[in-house]
């Protein structure tokens, strides 16, 4: 890959992420609102004390496991759609391990309900595995259906199985809990939680996984070219299930956090949690890459823990904020088309050498 | 190579955090400004759930409640004055909770009681400052005040009400999400209607959420074709589903006659087809009046910390609105009203408890 490549990797997400404030600025101005007091009031309400800050890097957690599952299955040429209702089920499963086991000591505890949340979320999104190894049914299908199933399986186990008709269930014990009271008290009693490092060694764990072992080199394989992969030897559907089985994984350990760490229980929900959704603008926006998934995360976490200040600090009412949010995501979501517009125009230079670029830039975004 | 990517990622988010440190000094000055205004004695926050202020509902109305309160004390919105916070989901609650403390409010309403645990973990926190929870109970806090409404009283009346109007001896309720506060809604309601007469039909639906007016709609619609002439309901912005649903029937057929009863706000306008009104009558919930009195009490020192305060027919909490009512049934409302307010009757919470 070429250092040029390499800058253009670095330059787009950045680029996406300025016209998207950009934009963000314009509509407030045009609402009449001061952009500047706008952002302020977002940077003071995602980073201007320690509470906000263990605010943003809580937020952040789920979205970085969340992310990191989309882009395995990414890589290997699917669109998990479904980490939504597989962060569901991590989530469920984690938290009816540790109510079942509130007894354990919380070095089993901790460990064996994480295990059951990674489980539930590889058993899901492998259900999607099998089928499209099998019988070739589409992924995207299959997994938006998956969702569904997830949230409404959910909602009835707590409300028939878990409790009493109730619509949350108990609070786990403190010791499957994964909030660390000093931590806590040093942020102002936010809601962080030691999952943010298992975000961070799992991107560690990941970047490995995928660029230096074997495993990692057959699901890239596979997602450039499934039939070239099959010819030299690799068996295309093993890989199919096991591509979708880490990328379900990442996202019930996603879930797992939402659970064991930020909410302590879980609840009825009436539509799949946005962290589902927001994981995979968190993956685009980094082109798959596990350190730029850390620090688009981050980002991710900031904007959204930033934005519930906003209305409060400075007079933008909730509305005008969630369409500059709305307008970062977009931008950020075309990545894609501010990659095609900027390889068009190095087309205009040199047409013979950028057929080879281009090709190399596609086979990157994925 | 490796090395190289990250050194590059790393010196664009230092040039990114350095623009924005840029932006953030610029408006340093315009934000002293802001916080300079003549600061009022007790300043009150709502935090709302989901819904948001503008749900024709329960957080409107609380909303309205404190812009009252506001008006009345010449207060102004803002930090120094009164304000609210919307929660767009759940993971917000905390949040804002902390957010409108760390802003300076001295009493900060909880509305609805998905919000009861992270009123819990906040209250623990922040001692100095004093909490409200509206339709949910948190015990042994002495800055946390409690405030439940005897919907159930209010869903007897609607019950009378149906009961007396309907021609087809079947009616219809619709509630939003299982729980223990649209339990109370069912419960009464169905009791109400049997009161009047033991016979009549109900026919009781759940939508699953607040949020589904397209799914409360078809429930609606088969529940008229089922032959109700009325249904209740009580599922915040699903409702508005069966109001649709009801318009579009009189619509096409004007001479059919068919009702809705509204729930938490006099909801006549959302009734209004052809210049005819199909919204019989709607419960009262007065969260704003909650709202009001509290806020007041905490003006003067005397905010109720550990209480429970229960808002019912007798402390004019909850009520029913005239409506289309005919006289007769208004008087046997009235009648049944009293006998409540007298302890005379008492409503059930749980429609398990009914006979």
């Amino acid at each position: 890959m070429s250092m040029k490549e390499k800058t253009k990797n670095i330059v787009l997400p950045l680029v996406s992420v300025f016209l998207g404030l950009l934009l963000g600025g314009i509509v407030m101005v045009a609402f009449k609102y001061d952009p500047i007091q706008g952002y302020l009031a977002l940077i003071k309400g995602s980073l201007g004390n320690t509470f906000y800050i263990g605010e943003t890097l809580r937020h952040a957690t789920p979205l970085i496991l969340v992310a990191l599952g989309f882009s395995v299955a990414r890589s290997a040429g699917f669109f998990n759609i479904g980490v939504a209702g597989q962060v569901i089920f991590g989530w469920l499963f984690s938290i009816i391990v540790a109510l079942q086991f509130a007894g354990l000591p919380k070095l089993f505890l901790v460990p064996l309900s994480l295990v059951a949340g990674i489980a539930a979320g590889a058993i899901w999104a492998g259900i999607a595995g099998v089928l499209r190894a099998y019988f070739g049914t589409s992924e995207v299908i299959v997994t938006i259906m998956l969702n569904y199933s997830a949230l409404y399986l959910s909602n009835y186990a707590i409300r028939q199985i878990l409790t009493e008709g109730d619509d949350a269930t108990p609070k786990i014990a403190k010791n499957a809990s994964l909030r660390w009271q000093t931590l806590t008290e040093a942020t102002n009693y936010s809601t962080i939680h030691m999952g943010l490092v298992i975000a961070i060694l799992m991107c560690v764990v990941i970047m490995i996984l995928m660029q230096k072992t074997t495993i990692g080199f057959e699901l890239r394989a596979v997602g450039l070219n499934p039939f070239a992969s099959e010819y030299a030897g690799m068996s295309a559907k093993k890989n199919i299930i096991l591509a979708m089985v880490i990328s379900g994984g990442l996202a019930g350990l996603g879930g797992a956090m939402e659970g064991l760490g930020n909410f302590q229980n879980i609840f009825i929900m009436s539509s799949v949690p946005s962290t589902g959704f927001d994981g995979m603008a968190v993956a685009l926006l980094a082109g798959g890459q596990p350190l730029g998934i850390l620090f688009s995360g981050l980002l991710f976490g900031a904007l959204k823990v930033g934005s519930v200040s906003m209305p409060m600090a400075s007079g933008v009412p909730t509305e005008v904020v969630d369409i500059v949010i709305a307008s970062i995501i977009f931008f950020v979501g075309a990545g894609y088309l501010l990659r095609y517009i900027m390889e068009r125009l190095e087309k205009h230079k040199a047409v013979s050498a950028t057929i080879v670029l281009s090709e190399t830039a596609r086979k990157e975004g994925e | 190579m490796r090395k190289n990517h990250f050194g590059k990622l790393l010196a664009g988010f230092i040039l990114t955090s350095l623009i924005v440190t840029g932006c953030g000094s610029e408006g340093a000055a315009g934000d002293s400004e802001n916080k300079s205004g003549k600061k009022a004695e007790k300043t009150v926050a709502i935090v709302t759930d989901v819904g948001g202020v503008d749900d024709k509902s329960f957080n409107q109305s609380a909303w309205e409640g404190l812009q009252e309160w506001g008006e009345e004390h010449g207060y102004e919105k803002g930090t120094n004055g009164y304000n609210y916070l919307h929660s767009k989901s759940d993971s917000e609650y905390i949040t804002n909770l902390n957010t409108a403390a760390g802003n300076g409010f001295s009493t900060i309403f909880g509305i609805g009681h998905r919000i009861k645990d992270a009123v819990e973990e906040v209250a623990d926190q922040k001692n100095n400052v004093d909490f409200v929870i509206i339709d949910a109970v948190i015990d042994g806090k002495d800055n946390v005040t409690s405030v439940t409404f005897r919907d159930n009283e209010a869903a007897f009346l609607a019950g009378i009400a149906a009961a007396k109007t309907t021609k087809t001896q079947k009616v219809g309720f619709v509630g939003g999400q299982n729980g223990e506060v649209i339990d109370r809604f069912e419960a009464g309601f169905r009791q109400g209607v049997a009161a009047v007469d033991e016979k009549i039909e109900v026919d009781v639906q759940y939508v699953g959420t607040f949020g589904d007016p397209a799914k409360a709609k078809s429930q609606a619609a088969a529940m008229f074709n089922g032959g109700a002439d009325i249904i209740f309901h009580a599922a915040g912005n699903s409702g508005n589903g069966v109001f649709s649903e009801a318009r579009d029937i009189k619509k096409n057929d004007p001479d059919r006659e068919l009702w809705v009863i509204g729930v938490d706000r006099d909801q006549s306008a959302e009734g209004e087809v052809d210049g005819m009104n199909i919204t019989l009558t709607s419960t009262l919930k007065g969260v704003g009046k909650a709202v009001i009195e509290i806020s007041n009490m905490s003006l003067e020192d005397k905010f109720p910390g550990g209480e429970k305060i229960i808002f019912g027919l007798a402390e004019e909490g909850v009520d029913l609105t005239d409506g289309q009512l005919s006289d007769e049934t208004k008087a046997a409302v009235e009648e049944f009203k009293q006998q409540i307010i007298d302890g005379k009757i008492t409503v059930m919470e749980k429609p398990s408890e009914l006979k």
